[in-house]
């Protein structure tokens, strides 16, 4: 007797390993120690979580201009509204605050393409962020040209100024250290003694006394009348000093590239800068990303470290503000604003390195 | 090598001894080609100088240089304010940088002496105090036995409270914490049974609690700390203006000359408020003389300031106590413009 063809329909699986059951399982209770973790993890989460949501959010206060709307006991964000031209602009004049908001503006203008693969016109929004608007930002921020009322650089404060120490920092220390880095594996002697000592000096002394030095002694040193710019030493400092670290993150990627490269690049006829610039760099960059946006993350926290010097960045304008007696205790409500600014910022800057190495990724990574 | 370390050696000496004669240039000449005085000042210490809800600084050390700005400029807004921490302030000072320091200082010998500063008078005169909670029926100092002070670490506050303590033969456990509004939340938690401070910080942190009236400042002061504008040593006319342009405002309110009635006190029969708001006092200074109107008229005599900044009518609620004039009960006392 023939039988006809029947399929034979599968047994589902067992109804603990699929599903909302499953998952649990497999994920939360998969070994008595991890049953224990579970447990303790939900504790803390049922202990943390709803005490926080409600000061944060449920009995937050949110509206109002001072101290008296802030009657409901949980946080008063109030506070942080009613002194954000402080945290925002520092001392900037307020008639002039355009002025700052059209430097945000630039920069989110010529960022944010950056973090989309399909945009047109990438590579000139980039050389646009990296050439143009530190000069533009220059003429707009401090004024005196083309009309604009000039303002000192001692008004200068808030999230303004700590985007503006690490956007140069970021942008002049990564060109150095490049540079450096180069210099160190020169075969010039000179060069690369010089390159040596410089990157050891600097990476040899913390950033905190780097600015103290800067501030305290460099004034006694320099003959009266000859006082340059608090703001301009803190960034000479930052500079420099980011740079060195930049040079050791470059020539950790430079040594991984195999001498055959530079070999095969010089049997091409290609001058130095030409191989190091079209075949050695390239690679040699894409390999240490990691290492640069940690030195760049690192070095938008540690410009906090100003507020030692006197200048108020957007931490220290926080600390100002939360001794003010017109208000009582709001300094929880001011650090977790100010961290949570430093967090946005850095978590921006790590999203976009990690979506650069996915581009850049040419099967190099193991 | 060994030559170029006596020579980096030389240098450094050189410049730090020629740069504080360097600096003795005239100050005034410098703020007046400059038309703006610079000021050095806290980067945040209520009443004193602090940014103000509109972001302008405030407080009676900011006013004292706003005073000087109007007797020496004629304008209280040509100010540049430059905010400087603890450490900074003398070197700022001495490197020219700043051409006034007006930043919560205490006038003591070593400073005044080995510096190459000067101190240009008291606009505060503060003091060591303690904070108690109403509710521990503590009515002085001396019942503080057994007691656990909250303080803020690294401040001669920590060296006074010993020595207070260990005078009248009492006991305390001290819980040092890093910055003032750190003490003020271990006060308010009862982490500590009493608060030490300088007395005008007190009455500022004080402010921090929610129920400011359940806490009371001790009336002892344990510590003597006159605050007051400082200036380069060296420069004798700069020196002389500072220091006079506070006395014009101690006397303006001896003599009630105030902000609003200044311009008609001008006219005034009495030949010392004639004396102070005419006659040629700026000119033996080398400024206008309408110096102390323009101080008074634009910033207000000492009274005024006070109160504008610290006074019973502001967040700090504090009493004139020995900052009220000489006459008045306090120590407020300025020599006469004659």
């Amino acid at each position: 007797m023939r039988g006809e063809f029947k399929e034979i329909v599968a047994f589902a699986p067992p109804a603990s390993t699929t599903g909302a059951i499953g998952w649990l399982r497999q994920n939360l209770l998969s070994s008595p120690f991890n049953v224990l973790m579970t447990i303790f993890s939900a504790y803390l989460i049922l202990k943390l979580v709803p005490p926080v949501l409600d000061w944060a959010v449920f009995s937050a206060d949110f509206i109002g201009k001072d101290q008296s709307a802030c009657t409901s006991g949980g946080a008063c964000w109030v506070f942080i509204g009613a002194r954000l031209d402080l945290f925002i602009y520092g001392f900037y004049p307020f008639d002039q605050y355009w002025r700052v908001n059209w430097m945000f503006a630039l920069l989110a203008f010529t960022f944010v393409p950056q973090f989309f693969d399909a945009f047109p016109y990438k590579k000139l929004f980039g050389l646009i962020a990296l050439i143009v608007v530190p000069v533009v930002a220059y003429v707009l921020l401090l004024g005196g040209s083309f009309g604009l009322q000039p303002v000192d650089t001692n008004k200068w404060g808030g999230l303004m100024l700590t985007l503006v120490l690490a956007y140069v920092g970021i942008v002049a220390a990564l060109p150095i250290g490049v540079i450096l880095a180069l210099g160190r594996q020169s075969k010039m002697p000179v060069i690369r003694t010089i390159c040596i000592c410089f990157i050891e000096l600097w990476r040899g002394v913390p950033l905190i006394s780097v600015l103290f030095m800067a501030s305290v002694m460099l004034p006694l040193f320099l003959p009266e009348g000859m006082n340059f710019n608090k703001l301009l030493r803190a960034l000479i400092g930052i500079v420099m000093f980011q740079s060195a670290y930049m040079a050791e993150v470059v020539r950790g990627g430079l040594q991984a590239i195999p001498r055959g490269q530079s070999e095969a690049a010089s049997a091409l006829g290609l001058s130095y800068w030409k191989s190091m610039g079209l075949v050695v760099l390239p690679q040699a960059l894409k390999l240490v990303i990691p290492g640069i946006v940690n030195t760049f993350i690192a070095l938008f926290k540690d410009t906090t470290l100003v507020l030692i010097i006197g200048l108020l960045d957007i931490l220290a304008s926080v600390q100002s503000a939360i001794v003010d007696p017109a208000w009582r205790q709001v300094s929880t409500e001011g650090y977790v604003f100010a961290a949570f600014s430093f967090w946005v910022f850095c978590f921006g800057i790590s999203r976009y390195s990690q979506a650069l190495e996915r581009k850049l990724h040419t099967g190099h990574k193991r | 090598m060994k030559k170029l370390t006596i020579a980096l050696a030389a240098c450094a000496v050189t410049a730090f001894t020629l740069s504080p004669l360097a600096a003795n240039a005239a100050t005034l000449d410098n703020v007046k080609k400059r038309g703006m005085l610079v000021c050095g000042v806290s980067t945040g210490l209520p009443g004193f100088s602090n940014p103000d809800s509109k972001n302008n600084w405030s407080g009676i050390d900011v006013d004292t240089c706003r005073a000087v700005a109007a007797a020496v400029l004629g304008d209280a807004q040509k100010v540049k304010f430059t905010p400087l921490t603890a450490k900074e302030r003398f070197t700022a000072l001495q490197s020219g940088e700043i051409d006034m320091l007006s930043r919560n200082t205490t006038w003591t010998h070593t400073r005044d002496t080995s510096l190459g500063i000067n101190f240009a008078g008291v606009n505060y005169y503060d003091g060591q105090g303690f904070m108690v909670m109403k509710k521990l029926g503590v009515k002085s100092a001396k019942e503080l036995n057994g007691a656990s002070v909250c303080l803020q670490a690294g401040t001669t506050t920590e060296l006074n409270l010993a020595d207070y303590f260990r005078e009248h033969g009492m006991k305390y456990s001290p819980i040092t914490v890093d910055t003032s509004d750190q003490t003020i939340k271990g006060f308010e938690a009862g982490r500590c049974d009493i608060l030490t401070s300088d007395q005008s910080q007190l009455y500022s942190l004080r402010t921090k609690l929610p129920d400011p009236n359940a806490a009371m400042v001790l009336p002892e002061i344990i510590s003597k700390e006159p605050l007051g504008p400082v200036v380069r040593q060296g420069d004798d006319q700069w020196f002389n203006i500072v220091k006079w342009v506070l006395y014009a405002q101690i006397n303006a309110e001896e003599m009630g000359v105030t902000s609003k009635n200044a311009e008609e006190m001008k006219s005034s029969k009495n030949p010392s408020i004639a004396r102070l708001l005419g006659g040629d006092a700026g000119a033996k200074m080398g400024i206008g003389a309408d110096w102390a109107l323009q101080a008074i008229k634009q910033v207000g005599n000492y009274g005024e300031m006070f109160e504008r900044n610290v006074g019973l009518n502001t967040p700090m609620k504090i009493a004139r106590g020995v900052n009220a004039l000489w006459n008045k009960g306090g120590i407020q006392y300025a020599p006469p413009v004659r």
